[in-house]
């Protein structure tokens, strides 16, 4: 049994704290809520080789796993940064594992993606669970609202088609060289297609929603050219777990800085003569984001490893962490905040920007409930699948 | 990540799967805890067992144990459990009183109590809280009082497991009354089939006689009863306390609070229909999980050397949380028929077992403290004499 970091993959997490330290992230986000342009982690993320991150060594990538990336996504939720990272790494997964299979479209991308020249993004297409029994995209308009895959008609012949649909709140979509779209055929199957940002009848309409440090795009396509990617429903549906597993990374960086931060000041502050850590009821709120951080960090061990020993398990271990990653972070966030009391109800202090971070990732993807059906769906599964002894015991 | 075996655990798991085939014929069914009526079939099993190192597996092997790690010790559970049969009788004595004793006993002390406890031949219990001192584990009144030969002694404990079948105890008492509170204790190994120990079963929650309180009314002892050094008593107590949280670890599968066993009323009784159920069942299906793996994490840390640390207190503050909302949530899906039977037991339980092994709000000032290093409470008991506490609802601090 190894339940622990490698040393590589210590040396990795390291490093990315290490780069995003000389980032001014976070109070980037805060410009950016001010109208300034977000800054861009790009350059630290392709100078590191996270680009490449899930592509393969022949392709220029470095060809690690689901977990590592988790290990970076940790590091930029920490920092309130990582624009584009989520989008991009979920695209090159499938057109990874198109590749693999002998897909020409994905292979003559994968390099110039791997290297980071061009950014690629995704439009996700959730799973059938228990609430919907649909393959679906997050409806523009949002919350409990979702649209149909959009659809593709044939084109110019080959893989070529022309795809009409539109998505609302993808990540990361906005400022994407390529975008991997989930489409429905006339014949009723669901495939991916590629589609380039400059491809005709296409719209990405960036449309922030309270937390400028996370990008969002409205999706729209219009009779838009594409080209159908060898990638089907299990590409799809990894493509979905891999994205949970990495929101949830992000979360528990989130929760980890507002546990830092909320130690720190509860050693600091002083009232009625002695520092207000040492009061039982802030010590014990304290505890509880402890609680809820090393809970989540396990479940996206889980997901490391299921991603490497046991895939059947990805799916109950990616929605477990999101689900479990978001509802820390949103107890982490606005705990931390009043533990600050007055101090941290400013626009100066960065808890509330961590707050903002975790009240929309919290809805993006499928969204936290989202998460939560689907963890109901594969225990039930999971339960079916072992002997009746066990469920009787 | 990965669960597998190393090829020497492999090879270990065969050798104990080989041997549990070859004896199975013998075991008696699984029990939860030790709260059997009859004994007798589990404490023959466990000599059983304790003739083929499988009780004891983290001991050293010149006390009877296998000397092997904490990941072995999972693999003769599992095993077990895997074939259907009962696993050791006594875990407090093999998971918590034996190490102490390895640790911090007498080469006299272990020669004469570990073959015995090894082969479940004599049981042990825990004699640490009292009416008055819970999670002020320091603040015990059960007094030793020095005699020409020894110790006499006199108090009562509470919610002590297992003192019905118990031959001895490990009894934290008050040697001396004029220091600190944590200075004047002692540990001691007493005798609990004697005239003067009187156990009397208490009634938990559920209706089952799980626990007693037991009064020491002058019981005589030597001075080879002390363990560790006189005045020493808190210490020995921290390294009990220490092994306790370790005999937690990855036991809560185990112990029927695993993931699937909550999610599969779902699967009998009906689909999954309700949306706000299905939050409810992530809810508590997370909890579940999360404990399984962090016990893997903390698992691997122990084999690797690291000593069992107050966060696994989080584990049983998180077990007892998520338990209790999947006993709610059972007992929804499936009505009140839910309380009758192994849920309703467990139900009926959950909220003593909050207080069991440390309150949560003690655990949380431990983890707190030692843990994210935030500054104690003031404690103004600290450097007072202990005589001179007099807050107690008993009225004075000691007993004359």
């Amino acid at each position: 049994m190894n339940f622990d970091l490698a040393d590589e993959q210590r040396l990795l997490r390291d490093a990315a704290r290490d780069a995003l330290a000389r980032l001014d992230s976070v109070a980037g986000a805060r410009d950016a809520l001010d109208g300034a342009p977000l800054l861009d982690p790009w350059p630290t993320a392709r100078a590191a080789g996270w680009t490449g991150l899930l592509v393969g060594e022949k392709d220029g990538g470095a060809g690690l796993d689901v977990f590592d990336a988790m290990l970076v996504l940790e590091e930029c939720g920490r920092r309130l940064t990582g624009a584009g990272l989520i989008g991009h790494l979920a695209a090159t997964r499938l057109l990874a594992s198109a590749a693999s299979r002998g897909d020409g479209g994905a292979a003559a991308v994968l390099p110039s993606l791997a290297a980071g020249d061009r950014c690629a993004a995704f439009v996700l297409a959730r799973p059938p669970a228990a609430d919907d029994m649909r393959w679906t995209v997050d409806a523009e308009g949002g919350g409990t609202r979702r649209a149909p895959l959009p659809t593709a008609q044939p084109g110019d012949g080959g893989d070529a088609v022309l795809v009409t649909g539109t998505a609302g709140y993808q990540l990361d979509a906005a400022g994407a060289d390529l975008l991997v779209v989930p489409v429905v055929l006339d014949t009723g199957e669901h495939r991916a297609a590629l589609v380039a940002a400059d491809a005709a009848g296409l719209g990405i309409e960036a449309t922030p929603r309270g937390d400028a440090s996370r990008p969002i795009a409205r999706v729209s396509l219009e009779g838009t050219p594409a080209l159908l990617l060898d990638a089907g429903p299990d590409d799809l549906a990894d493509v979905w777990d891999v994205v949970q597993a990495l929101l949830a990374a992000d979360a528990l960086g989130v929760s980890e800085a507002m546990l830092d931060m909320g130690v720190a000041y509860a050693k600091d502050r002083h009232a009625f003569g002695r520092p207000i850590g040492s009061y039982q009821a802030i010590k014990h709120q304290l505890v509880e984001i402890l609680r809820h951080v090393e809970a989540t960090r396990s479940l996206c061990y889980y997901v490391g490893y299921a991603a490497q020993e046991r895939p059947s398990d990805l799916p109950l271990a990616s929605a477990c962490a999101r689900f479990a990653a978001e509802e820390a972070a949103t107890y982490a966030t606005r705990t931390c905040i009043a533990i600050h009391g007055g101090i941290g109800t400013t626009w100066e202090h960065d808890a509330p920007l961590f707050w903002r971070r975790a009240q929309l990732s919290r809805l993006l993807a499928g969204g936290v409930t989202g998460a939560g059906d689907r963890v109901a769906t594969e225990i039930v599964k999971h339960a079916r699948a072992q002997t009746g002894a066990t469920a009787t015991t | 990540m990965d669960l597998h075996d190393t090829p020497e655990q492999a090879a270990y798991r065969a050798e104990v799967r080989a041997w549990i085939e070859a004896h199975r014929h013998e075991a008696p069914p699984p029990t939860r805890g030790s709260h059997s009526a009859d004994p007798e079939p589990y404490r023959r099993w466990q000599a059983r067992l304790a003739e083929a190192r499988l009780v004891g597996v983290t001991w050293p092997e010149e006390y009877g144990g296998a000397g092997l790690g904490p990941i072995e010790q999972l693999i003769v559970r599992s095993e077990l459990r895997r074939a259907g049969c009962g696993g050791i009788l006594d875990n407090i004595a093999v998971g918590i009183i034996g190490p102490t004793i390895i640790v911090r006993g007498s080469s006299e002390q272990q020669q004469r109590y570990l073959g015995p406890m090894l082969r479940g031949e004599e049981g042990w219990c825990q004699l640490f809280s009292e009416p008055a001192a819970g999670s002020d584990l320091a603040g015990v009144r059960t007094r030793a009082r020095r005699t020409a030969d020894g110790f006499s002694i006199s108090g009562q404990k509470v919610w002590t497991t297992g003192a019905q079948h118990a031959d001895f105890g490990l009894l934290l008492a008050r040697t001396d009354p004029d220091v600190p509170k944590h200075q004047g204790l002692t540990m001691f190994l007493v005798p609990m089939r004697v005239p003067e120990v009187t156990v009397r079963p208490l009634r938990g929650m559920s209706g089952g006689a799980s626990f007693n309180e037991v009064f020491f009314d002058d019981v005589p002892i030597g001075e080879d009863a002390v363990l560790g050094a006189v005045s020493g008593g808190w210490g020995v107590a921290l390294t009990a306390l220490m092994f306790e949280r370790a005999t937690l670890l990855g036991a809560f599968d185990e112990i029927g609070f695993s993931a699937e066993r909550f999610a599969a009323p779902f699967a009998e009784y009906r689909e999954l229909a309700d949306a706000h159920l299905r939050q409810r069942l992530a809810q508590v299906t997370c909890g579940l999980l999360s404990l399984r793996y962090s016990g893997y994490r903390t698992l691997t840390a122990l084999a690797r050397g690291a000593v069992p640390g107050p966060e696994a207190a989080l584990g049983k503050i998180g077990v007892i949380e998520a338990a209790r909302q999947g006993c709610e949530l059972i007992a929804e899906l499936i009505g009140p028929d839910a309380l009758e039977g192994d849920w309703g037991e467990t139900a009926f339980n959950l909220p003593g077992l909050r207080s069991g092994g440390g309150t949560e709000e003690v655990l949380r000032n431990m983890v707190g403290e030692r843990v994210l290093g935030l500054p104690p409470e003031p404690r103004i008991d600290k450097r007072t004499p202990f005589r001179e506490l007099g807050r107690s609802p008993a009225g004075a601090g000691v007993p004359a």
